[in-house]
């Protein structure tokens, strides 16, 4: 077994990058992610790779953008107001069709916000951000293992749907430290011959681009790329289920506030209350099955978010409705206790949502 | 299942998320589990700082701490903030250098340890955090107090190495307090 070592959050990003074979990252510091700016700032350098600190977001998500179409592994992070900042280039890159990886260690919002964690940010990874038809899969890590593995698993499904993978985590997941392993690395290869490499003057010119001006010839693309995301709904939708088979009631939660929720679904076992978690691992492609199956088992749901309720939306659509859902939730940089998931949990068993 | 839950508090600069560092690693060595969340807010950046430390048989859930099994207090708002959120039969680590007040909850064990005066007698004046470690190893068992020192090694820089000797006196000088 590999050894476990103790890493924060963001540092395990930055490492488990550079073990998938990214060798150039390009961004700007911003709390409270920039554990990842200096990771790589320090080793980069000593494996013959790129550290870039841009003059800003627009500027690095743009030299991402380029590295992406000169066919390597390459990755931007920040956080919140960051990211925003950043969408105009997420939009170029869906829209010509190329893998990059992208980290949101969230912080709270709108605005500036604060730097306190947060998931306020579910709408714009999950539903665009950026202009046009596109869309981004996204990938939020409940544990420090999993900021490892999933951002392994984002560079390899970013190579393998040429579009962006994004880890959407938080302050919390990023800064803590937990053990972890590395010993799960599958690093996938993926073929390129789309990609800007110099023709040699032996094959013709290949272009990059995300400029169509024939509506027609436009459409088309959409329609590629959405037969393209067929398949990553198909494929690539992953969530852990905990304590479901016998569940009256369903938690519904990502991230930290999935820790904090389990904490709570183990007190109300204890008090004799069958609920259960149904925790996204991405949060699109959106884990419909097993929310439409427990729809069919439960009498509620309830969703533990820190945020004002974003993920409601894809819980109602997910069960058409057919159950109640309810909220649990602190906004701002707040993390609800296991105590209030638990009153909520009480209150659902009243039937109070 | 076993799990204990320690949240170290004072002011930014006493060491405190070293402090928590070295339990989490003495956890991490110890095949446990474990989780260690720092502060890293306004609230660091001159004022208060704290760290939450996790250590379990089983995988820890929550890594925020709400009501800790253990509180280290390295100054006044800290204990003032947190001394009530402590368990009931919990124990409270205090730097009695620091905090002259006594704790008046009767259901919680507390421990006044001089640390910051024992550290500066003992001419290391900047390592009052593991002092008190040294105690809370000794009253709390929940790491065991052999391979300190390799366990140090595993998180200090090599440039720093020099100081683990004067680590390792501090945490002695606490657990025999």
């Amino acid at each position: 077994m590999a050894e476990r070592v103790l890493m924060k959050g963001n540092e395990a990003i930055a490492e488990a990058a550079i073990r998938a074979g990214c060798r150039h990252y390009f961004g700007y510091p911003i709390t409270p992610q920039t554990e990842i700016a200096a990771y790589m700032a320090k080793k980069m350098p000593k494996i013959g790779g790129v550290f870039l600190q841009a003059e800003s977001e627009i500027a690095s998500i743009n030299m991402v953008y380029g590295a992406a179409a000169a066919g390597v592994r390459v990755m931007t992070s920040s956080s919140s107001p960051g990211i925003s900042l950043k969408t105009e280039g997420l939009s170029y890159i869906a829209g010509s069709d190329v893998p990059a990886f992208v980290v949101n260690v969230q912080r709270g919002g709108p605005g500036l916000g604060g730097i306190q964690p947060s998931q306020s940010d579910y709408f714009q990874a999950t539903k665009g951000g950026g202009h046009g038809d596109y869309r981004m899969i996204v990938l939020a890590p409940a544990s420090v293992q999993e900021m490892a593995s999933l951002t392994i698993k984002g560079f390899n499904l970013a190579d393998k749907y040429l579009m962006t993978a994004m880890i959407l985590a938080d302050g919390t997941i990023g800064q803590m430290m937990e053990p972890i392993s590395f010993e799960d690395a599958e690093i996938e290869n993926y073929e390129k011959p789309w990609a800007l490499t110099g023709t040699n003057c032996e094959r013709k010119h290949n272009i990059v681009n995300s400029l169509y001006l024939q509506p027609d010839q436009l459409e088309i693309k959409n329609f590629e790329r959405y037969e393209r995301y067929k398949l990553v709904e198909q494929n690539e939708t992953m969530w852990e289920e905990y304590m479901m088979e016998d569940a009256q009631y369903c938690v519904v939660a990502f991230g930290i506030a999935a820790r904090v929720a389990k904490n709570a679904v183990v007190a109300a076992r204890a008090e004799g209350i069958k609920v259960g978690l149904i925790r996204p691992i991405t949060l699109w492609p959106f884990p419909t099955a097993p929310l439409a199956a427990a729809a069919d088992k439960v009498d509620g749901f309830i969703s533990v978010e820190l945020n004002m309720g974003q993920m409601i939306e894809d819980i109602r659509l997910a069960t058409q409705c057919k159950k109640p859902v309810g909220l649990c939730n602190r906004t701002g940089g707040m993390i609800p206790s296991p105590d209030q998931v638990l009153q909520s949990i009480r209150n659902a068993q009243k039937g109070v949502y | 299942m076993k799990s204990t839950q320690i949240l170290i508090a004072g002011f930014g600069g006493q060491g405190i998320l070293f402090a928590g560092k070295f339990l989490a690693y003495k956890g991490l060595v110890e095949e446990q589990q474990v989780s260690w969340l720092p502060s890293y807010g306004p609230e660091m950046r001159g004022g208060t700082a704290n760290c939450s430390i996790i250590l379990s048989d089983s995988p820890v859930g929550s890594p925020i701490i709400t009501n800790p099994d253990v509180l280290v207090a390295m100054n006044l708002p800290s204990l003032m903030k947190y001394v009530d959120a402590v368990v009931p039969g919990g124990k409270i680590f205090i730097d009695s250098t620091l905090i002259t007040e006594k704790v008046e909850r009767k259901d919680v064990e507390v421990f006044y340890i001089p640390a910051s005066a024992m550290a500066k007698d003992a001419g290391f004046t900047t390592l009052a955090n593991m002092v008190l470690m040294g105690k809370l190893i000794k009253e709390t068992s929940v790491v065991s107090f052999e391979n300190n020192q390799q366990t140090f090694e595993k998180f200090i820089p090599a440039k720093k190495v020099n100081l683990i000797e004067q680590n390792c006196q501090a945490l002695q000088a606490g657990y025999d307090f």
